[in-house]
């Protein structure tokens, strides 16, 4: 048993799912048998918050601090919630659904001392709909804990009870945004709600709700187990713990890795990846998904983490990271995105449901021949008032702009080539009748 | 209109409102299941028409303009016939990457249809999807319930057998 990759201790290299014995064996339940019972909420809030553990979906918000705006005193009668957002959509991410094929008891405890933790006494994992080896392995462990009094009335004979359900997504990548989650969840449209007031305090059905990504709270039973200095200790840097990197595109071993929080990007892409493949060359690369900001060569010894990946004018969103390449060109790869952000707006907000596809058809635009200098200028005028957070409800539409302005700053002589009627497609691997060959020969 | 209710509104059937009731079990009214309950249906019936819409509307005590507009908001509710398999090969950036335009004319070409058409033998209807979260095997796709990974040219022609090697 491996204590420097908590989350990944139980994925083995057949990817053969740990089930409830061979979980049990591997010390588990162990955290939940110690805390329930025996140590207050308000005890474990304080390790979660002194553990400086922050929101693996991609914000990075400190877990510590969104669970204590939880009410625990002289609250209505009525439920509280917890919901694991299992809704993994952002382009390029794949970290998630790995921890829970492989190891879902993991975050079944997770979410029950998390539950403890707020006293939630219910709890949703929303899942996506794809994923339905994860949503099978899910259910069982579920129905373990049930059977094995984990789950239920009176956890472990202590005056603390909690159902939990699975909820299978129909599918919008908007659902992601935990209020739209919320309102999926309520059986509704997923359009993201107004802020305040937040879901702490009135979410699902306008009772204390916390969301919470996968990633997160498989990390909250060995944090609870083994404090909060062991978690800090864990990083290379000040934000603590290990993380789920990524690495997807044209590198030699794409894959998914746990590894120390902050570990270099030259580390996580020339060595865990393997580097780029025969005959392609990095260009540059998307740290954390589709919604985060180009990052190029000159980044490649930054460590991967919040704070540096922010300064560096991006975010570490997700931390799986998409490569963009030499015969790869961007304008493509960020038409691609914003035709997917155009798809899954969920329309609420004028900016994002019209700007989006404006944006995607100037692009179109320009790939074809048809553009103009007058188009490029279009484009930054769009991204300034499509990004602006506050002209949107939600995220979504900054996050489809910041692809498109850092691909402007980074990869602008590409745009000003077609619109120069000099860009050379030929080169390009992944068009049909391409002159080189990609990975279909 | 004029038509006679029970034909544009059919009985749910006895496995279907056991598996809705039991969402609504748990919930705190019947409106809130209507994903969960349009997922059911489906799931029985392959996909939700205008009768499956009413029917499950008035059991969740809802309107059909309601319920409309939450399915039509879903990618995979699907409002219109499907074929025995749904064919979901994914579009998004990984994958677009590493492929998946020649795929999307290789199937295309093989099954005689366009994306969001069914094939005439109904056994398949061509689909696009956003990342699967397979990215580190790219280029995917899901077949009915099966997940492809790494898929070549190859891939697809074991996969899809066209008109003529199937007569032959």
């Amino acid at each position: 048993m491996s204590l420097d990759k908590p989350l990944t201790r139980n994925v083995r290299e057949d990817r053969i799912p740990t089930d409830f014995s061979a979980y049990i064996t591997n010390g588990g339940y162990q955290a939940l048998q110690q805390t329930i019972g025996k140590y207050t909420p308000a005890d474990c809030l304080q390790i979660i918050k002194d553990s400086n553990l922050r929101g693996r979906g991609g914000a990075g918000f400190p877990t510590g601090m969104k669970w204590s705006f939880v009410p625990m005193e002289n609250v209505s009668p009525g439920h509280k919630y917890l919901i694991c957002n299992a809704d993994e959509m952002e382009p390029g991410t794949f970290k998630d659904r790995l921890i829970m094929e492989c190891d879902p008891h993991q975050l079944i405890e997770g979410m029950i001392l998390s539950a403890y933790t707020i006293q939630a006494d219910v709890a949703y994992i929303f899942i996506r709909s794809e994923y339905l080896l994860a949503q099978k392995l899910l259910k069982q462990a579920i129905a373990d804990c049930y059977e094995k009094g984990y789950l239920g009335k009176n956890i472990q004979g202590s005056d603390y009870s909690l159902d939990m359900y699975v909820h299978v997504s129909a599918g919008r990548y908007i659902c992601g945004e935990e209020t739209a989650l919320i309102n999926s969840l309520e059986g509704k449209r997923a359009n993201p709600r107004a802020k305040p007031p937040f879901p702490q305090v009135s979410g699902l059905w306008g009772r204390p709700t916390i969301v919470n990504n996968v990633e997160t709270l498989c990390n909250i039973s060995h944090i609870i187990e083994r404090g909060a200095d062991w978690f800090k200790s864990l990083s290379l840097t000040d934000d603590s713990g290990t993380k789920l990197y990524g690495v997807s595109g044209r590198v030699k071993n794409p894959g998914c890795w746990e590894l120390p929080m902050g570990t270099p990007i030259r580390e996580i892409i020339m060595g865990y990846a393997g580097g780029m493949e025969d005959g392609y060359q990095l260009r540059g690369f998307l740290p954390g998904g589709g919604s985060t900001d180009f990052l190029t060569e000159e980044h490649l010894d930054l460590a991967m983490d919040y704070e540096t990946i922010g300064k560096a004018g991006s975010r570490m969103g997700t931390g799986t990271m998409i490569i963009l390449d030499d015969k790869t060109c961007p304008v493509g790869f960020i038409k691609n995105l914003v035709d997917f952000f155009a798809q899954e707006s969920c329309g609420f907000c004028t900016p994002c449901r019209d700007g989006l596809p404006w944006s995607g058809q100037v692009l179109e635009d320009i790939e074809q021949g048809r553009g103009t200098n007058e188009d490029i200028a279009t484009l930054e005028r769009q991204a300034k008032f499509i990004g602006a957070i506050g002209n949107t409800h939600c995220a979504l539409a900054p996050g489809a702009m910041e692809p498109l302005i850092s691909g402007l700053k980074y990869f602008r002589e590409d745009f000003e080539q077609y619109v120069g009627g000099s860009h050379d497609s030929s080169n390009d691997s992944n068009q049909p009748n391409a002159s080189t060959t990609g990975g279909l020969s | 209109m004029h038509m006679n209710e029970t034909q544009l509104i059919p009985m749910l059937s006895d496995i279907e409102l056991d598996e809705i009731n039991a969402e609504i079990a748990h919930a705190p009214y019947p409106q809130a299941v209507a994903i969960d309950a349009l997922k059911i249906v489906q799931a029985h019936r392959g996909w939700i028409s205008d009768e499956s819409l009413n029917a499950i509307a008035r059991h969740l005590n809802m309107s059909p303009a309601e319920l409309d507009g939450i399915a039509t908001f879903y990618n995979l509710i699907f409002r219109r016939p499907v074929g025995e398999r749904v064919i979901l090969l994914c579009n998004s950036v990984t994958c677009w990457i590493k492929g998946y335009e020649q795929l999307q004319q290789q199937i295309s070409e093989r099954l005689g249809v366009s994306l969001g058409e069914t094939t005439k033998d109904n056994q398949y209807t061509f689909l696009p999807v956003t990342c699967l979260g397979a990215c580190d095997k790219a280029p995917v796709m899901m077949v009915g319930d099966d997940l492809y990974e790494n898929i070549t040219s190859e891939t697809v022609t074991q996969i899809f057998r066209t008109q003529q090697e199937i007569d032959a």
